[in-house]
């Protein structure tokens, strides 16, 4: 007895020091996953890029709902169907006190292809770009290799650097994939470890980058959009959900990224704040459309998702308002396209009735009426309950007569293994970082061509030429009116087809304490620049 | 002795490279790791491009030979995912992994062998009974649930300490450590916990044993017999008879805590190399995972030399040389 | 808890009769002994006991999904005593099925690497020499080796499976038997009765597994008690980190690993009743290691 009397203070004292008080002056973050680099330039992960969008920015910037928006450009224009003309922000400055003009924008493109031993890099961007042209500090011509209306939407993935901090020559001069002169000594990654490197426009200045620890930014008081809100901002990485919301609610952090859905009740209950949004990625099955599929048995050796009724019944098989509700625990759309409508290219189209004997009359006119096996692909750790809803949609599927075998196993293996084309059935997701249906149609269903770089996730194998000459057309039309009709019908044609099976639409959340609010992104991005405090 | 240790050495370093062979193939055909790292809006020209850049596009034995040849220049290899070198990153996360596996290997001793003692100078009282029962439960229970049911008791719904993370850390001999600041050690304590709780009812039960065995040895009883308090009996005889099993039970469990910190890591997202290995393993950074296992190997290789040290040198009966035969 | 019969010695080739009242005569065993008997039969009668088949798919109802203990189906009759998993899955048969997967496991990988550790292990003793210091330097060299870090990065590469847990399980364990074996097996092969056998002029196999192998057989028997409880945790502890056994065939660490999410949302549940499985099943066969530790030999206590 006298032993607890002793050890109750003491521990009380550690848990009260162990939160850090949440003035109005410091907000710390729990993130689900670790950024790999300061550098902006390194690795394209939303990880690294939300973090980055705190010390750097773009060009462009896209809302909360992904509409592109000024960012150092206060306007463009397309003078040709190559060629755009931006307008730089004056009065902008660098943290460490140096202008930004345009000569910055160029040597921060010349960089990107010069990133060593990136696993992903920004180059899928830049290297559409023919040329660039100061023609005063303030003015920009951009000339594409070919005509890119979204130009301005992936301009907002490449972050702005300073040349001067990185020790740019006087003059740079432009040339594509690398061939830029008057670079100097680029630096590599790892240097932006270090607030002296890692200079960028942002509301928020690097403080210190502790590797799997945190990331600590300071308020950056020159900043051209008015003073931000955080005097100090703590990005902590947290990967184990649990422990995420633990640290939440033992009030250790005062906002995190992603809860699992099945703590928000929790939460919630605790006085702390949800916000969510409906996000730009589809959780969806592709089915494998060539002769010999793999994991398939039942149909004399035949593959049974070559014909569109057996897609169809496996559509109508799935109760996604189950899921939605089940598995999701209502935190996801169920979904009826490739991108949530009022998207770009959306057509409202509605969600594929759950029913279950239509579906078996249409397996039987398939000439399966007893159904056949299949094995069911998926990842275990990349997307909301991946594998729960996985698990589900094989119940839904027995209930009709597929016997379905879920193979799940890590992003790693898994997207390995689907590129080698192993399963005849598999689920994943798509975000749209653009925000435009292109961007689903060229990756999930396009025809599969490495030398034009179309359908590159299309491991269905799914093809439709007719689709395919739209998509092309629509991809080469600034014209926003005629793009948006084109892209509806090529979706159209797609799903009429059943090409693809959308399941559902997943919802980003966030939790936080209430004095916070957060407006909930489309892209799952968790900014801070974007957290203020609630006006009571 | 210094013949014995060269020998053991050399086994250990053939140990190593056997390992890093092993592994290095098996994680090249686990899969390509550029297909997880890369943005999925990429085309197959990208994928190329970036997997020819990491390098991995040459063939196996190329690959290979490229890593033995940096490695025996003390290059690991750059990490795929974050662009350093691999290496590097382990060492970064050293310290944490080695804090905590320090402070859980104090807590288990420290609270192990006194419980043990007691137990087994009082084998049949209530005391030695719950503490045998005790270190039965502790022995039992899974590592990782043993963990989750931590963190539901102490930080969901007690609230008294922090669920995970590693909280603040202070400069200490220049290494970042936590358990300077009361915020660092409410962090820590949990993790050490879970971590120590086997240990420390394996230490138990060894120490209970051995106890008992002493103190039915004739001397100990010629001393209780001479009239010595039962105190001193302990603190002399019976302690010092029980530190040779003891330490070698400790250096061994060392090194198996480095590597049973992977479990507790994961649980309670501290950020040691344990964790770092998990997300390496998920990510295919094979220079991570390869790093780390011939770091890990080092560890417990010079711990094992170490304990055998220790070992000859409080009992001069034995020599090195013939534990090998 | 456990006596050790330390000042009551013990031969090592006593008859099992006396064995058996000597571990009797610890009651604490012997709940131990019931209570491993009753997981056993469990295991091995899930099929017909379970209300559930928890792998059927078609069985299974996600509107039943998460569903707390007493709760009753939404369209069928059954009750969930112990409450359903986010899938609708029945934790009672689950909790069957998993318990039936997790001593699988342990079992076959324990019978596998006792015989290869034992096989090893009497070459080891019986032809000594060269062989010997070979086999017992590697041996030595991988129980020096954390066994988790040794079967996590096997499975890595390995990839997920029942069998492959298996094989993880028999390469980290076999080790064990092999010095076992060998030490018993070097006392006994300078005895006696081995000179005899061999002058007798019988072959070396006859006099290996005849007249060596009977011997080796109690302490094997302590380690193999002490080996399956570690490899039951240490299945669960793989599965948990998501290298062990896959989604379709969970075994009780899988079970837990999946309630792990479920933890802090108050579904304690779907997590707790398989830990209570798990740990039940261990702290019972570590009781009755523990007596048989005691009994068979006292000179093995670690």
């Amino acid at each position: 007895m006298k032993m607890r009397a002793l050890t109750l203070p003491i521990v009380a004292g550690l848990a009260a020091a162990g939160i850090s008080p949440a003035t109005a002056q410091e907000l710390a973050i729990g993130l689900k996953s670790e950024a790999t680099s300061m550098d902006p330039q390194f690795h394209q992960l939303s990880t690294n890029i939300q973090v980055a969008k705190n010390i750097f920015e773009a060009l462009t910037t896209q809302d909360a709902v992904q509409k592109v928006t000024p960012g150092l450009a206060e306007s463009w224009e397309a003078i040709d169907d190559t060629t755009w003309r931006f307008n730089l922000r004056e009065g902008v400055t660098f943290h460490d006190g140096s202008e930004f003009t345009a000569r910055d924008v160029i040597y921060s493109f010349c960089r990107i292809p010069l990133v060593q031993n990136s696993p992903s890099p920004f180059t899928i961007y830049s290297a559409g770009i023919a040329d660039m042209t100061a023609e005063d500090d303030h003015t920009l011509t951009i000339t594409t290799k070919a005509t890119n209306p979204l130009l301005p939407t992936e301009l907002w993935s490449l972050a702005i650097v300073s040349a001067d901090t990185l020790g740019a020559e006087e003059e740079i001069t432009y040339g594509p994939d690398g061939t830029c002169e008057g670079m100097g000594e680029v630096p590599q990654a790892p240097a932006f470890n270090s607030p002296d490197v890692a200079v960028g426009t942002g509301p928020y200045k690097l403080e210190t980058y502790t590797r799997g620890s945190e990331v600590v930014l300071s308020r950056f008081d020159e900043y051209w959009g008015g003073t931000p809100d955080w005097e100090r901002v703590v990005m902590r990485p947290i990967t184990s959900d649990g422990p995420r919301v633990a640290a939440l609610l033992a009030g250790d952090v005062d906002m995190i990224e992603s809860p699992p859905i099945q703590d928000l009740p929790r939460i919630e209950d605790a006085g702390l704040k949800v916000v969510d949004a409906l996000s730009n990625r589809v959780i969806y099955l592709h089915m494998q459309q060539l002769e010999d599929a793999p994991g398939i048995s039942g149909t004399d050796g035949e593959n049974p998702l070559l014909d569109p009724r057996v897609r169809e019944a496996i559509s109508l098989s799935i109760n996604r308002d189950a899921i939605v509700e089940r598995i999701m625990g209502g935190y996801a759309v169920a979904a009826g396209e490739l991108l949530p409508p009022p998207m770009f290219g959306t057509s409202e189209r509605p969600v594929d009735p759950y029913d279950p004997e239509r579906a078996k009359e249409l397996l039987a006119e398939a000439g399966y009426p007893d159904g056949f096996s299949i094995t069911l692909g998926t990842p275990n750790d990349r997307y909301i309950n991946d594998e729960q809803v996985a698990q589900a949609v094989a119940q839904m599927l027995a209930q009709i007569g597929i016997d379905t075998r879920v193979d799940a196993s890590t992003a790693s293996q898994f997207f390995s293994r689907r590129n080698d084309l192993e399963f005849p059935i598999y689920m994943a997701g798509w975000g749209a970082s653009s925000g435009d249906m292109s961007s689903p149609l060229k990756s999930l269903v396009a025809t599969y061509d490495p030398d034009t770089g179309m359908g590159p996730t299309n491991a269905g194998r799914y093809s439709n030429p007719e689709m395919d000459a739209l998509l092309l057309e629509a991809m080469s039309t600034i014209d926003d009116t005629k793009r948006d009709r084109m892209l509806q019908e090529a979706e159209t044609m797609v799903l009429n087809d059943y090409g693809i099976i959308p399941l559902h639409y997943e919802q980003t959340v966030w939790a936080m304490k209430p004095n916070l609010s957060y407006e909930p992104r489309v892209d799952q991005y968790t900014m801070a620049t974007k957290v203020e405090p609630a006006s009571e | 002795m210094i013949v014995y240790l060269v020998r053991r050495l050399g086994q250990s370093l053939l140990a190593l490279v056997a390992m890093a062979i092993l592994v290095f193939i098996g994680v090249y055909f686990i899969g390509n790791p550029v297909d997880v790292l890369i943005n999925p809006e990429a085309t197959q020209a990208d994928i190329i491009a970036t997997t020819e850049r990491l390098g991995l596009d040459k063939p196996l034995y190329q690959q290979f030979g490229i890593f033995v040849m940096n490695a025996l220049q003390g290059d690991l290899g750059t990490s795929f995912v974050y662009g350093r070198p691999a290496l590097d990153i382990i060492l970064e996360r050293l310290p944490a992994t080695m804090e905590l596996a320090l402070v859980a290997l104090l807590l288990s001793v420290g609270i192990g062998i006194p419980l043990g003692v007691w137990a087994g100078l009082r084998p049949y009282s209530i005391a030695g009974r719950s503490i045998m029962g005790g270190s039965l439960l502790g022995f039992s229970l899974p590592n990782f649930w043993q963990g989750m049911l931590l963190i539901l008791i102490f930080a969901v719904i007690l609230g008294w300490l922090p669920a995970g993370g590693r909280g603040e850390t202070t400069e200490f001999l220049g290494l970042q450590v936590s358990f300077l600041t009361l915020d660092g050690l409410s962090h820590l304590i949990l993790p050490a916990i879970n971590l120590a709780l086997f240990k420390m009812s394996l230490i138990i039960r060894l120490a209970r044993a051995n106890t008992r065995e002493v103190c039915l040895q004739d001397y100990v009883k010629f001393a209780r017999a001479k009239g010595l308090s039962g105190r001193r009996v302990v603190l002399v005889h019976v302690l010092k008879n029980i530190m040779i099993p003891v330490v070698t039970i400790i250096g061994l469990e060392l090194g198996s805590m480095v590597a049973f910190a992977i479990v507790t890591e994961t649980v309670f997202a501290w950020p040691g190399m344990g964790k770092l290995l998990i997300d390496s393993i998920n990510l295919l950074d094979r220079p991570v995972i390869v790093a780390y296992l011939m770091l890990t190997v080092l560890i417990i290789v010079a711990i094992n030399l170490l304990v055998d040290v220790i070992y000859s040198l409080l009992d001069p009966r034995i020599r090195l040389s013939e534990m090998n035969g | 808890m456990t006596e050790i019969a330390t000042n009551t010695p013990v031969r090592i080739d006593s008859p099992s009769k006396r064995i058996a009242k000597q571990f009797i005569e610890d009651p604490v065993a012997v709940v131990g002994l019931i209570l491993f008997g009753l997981v056993a039969l469990i295991a091995i009668a899930a099929p017909w006991l379970a209300p559930q088949n928890p792998y059927d798919l078609a069985q299974l109802n996600i509107m039943d999904s998460s569903l707390p203990p007493g709760e009753t189906s939404f369209d069928t009759e059954m009750t969930y005593w112990l409450g359903t998993d986010q899938q609708g899955r029945d934790m009672l048969s689950a909790i069957m099925y998993g318990l039936r997967i997790s001593l699988l496991v342990a079992t076959v990988s324990l019978a596998l690497a006792i015989t290869i550790g034992t096989i090893v292990g009497v070459f080891a003793a019986f032809f000594g020499g060269r062989l010997d210091s070979i086999i017992m330097r590697i041996v030595d060299l991988q129980l020096s080796f954390p066994a988790i870090l040794i079967a996590l990065i096997l499975l890595a590469l390995l990839g997920r499976g029942v069998d492959k847990v298996i094989m993880a399980l028999v390469i980290v364990q076999w080790a064990y038997y092999a010095r076992t074996v060998r030490s018993s097996a070097m006392v006994e092969r300078s005895k006696d009765y081995i000179d005899a056998a061999r002058c007798l002029g019988l072959p070396s196999r006859r006099i290996m597994f005849r007249h060596l192998l009977p011997n080796c057989v109690p302490p094997l028997i302590v380690v193999a008690t002490v080996q399956i409880a570690q490899a039951i945790a240490l299945e669960a502890t793989l599965s948990f980190l998501g290298v062990g056994v896959p989604i379709t065939e969970p075994s009780l660490g899988l079970l837990i690993a999946n309630g792990y999410d479920y933890l802090l949302s108050g579904n304690y549940w779907i997590s707790v009743f398989p830990g209570i499985a798990l740990v039940v099943t261990i702290i019972a066969i570590n009781l009755v290691g523990d007596r048989l530790r005691d009994v068979l030999n006292p000179r093995l206590q670690k």
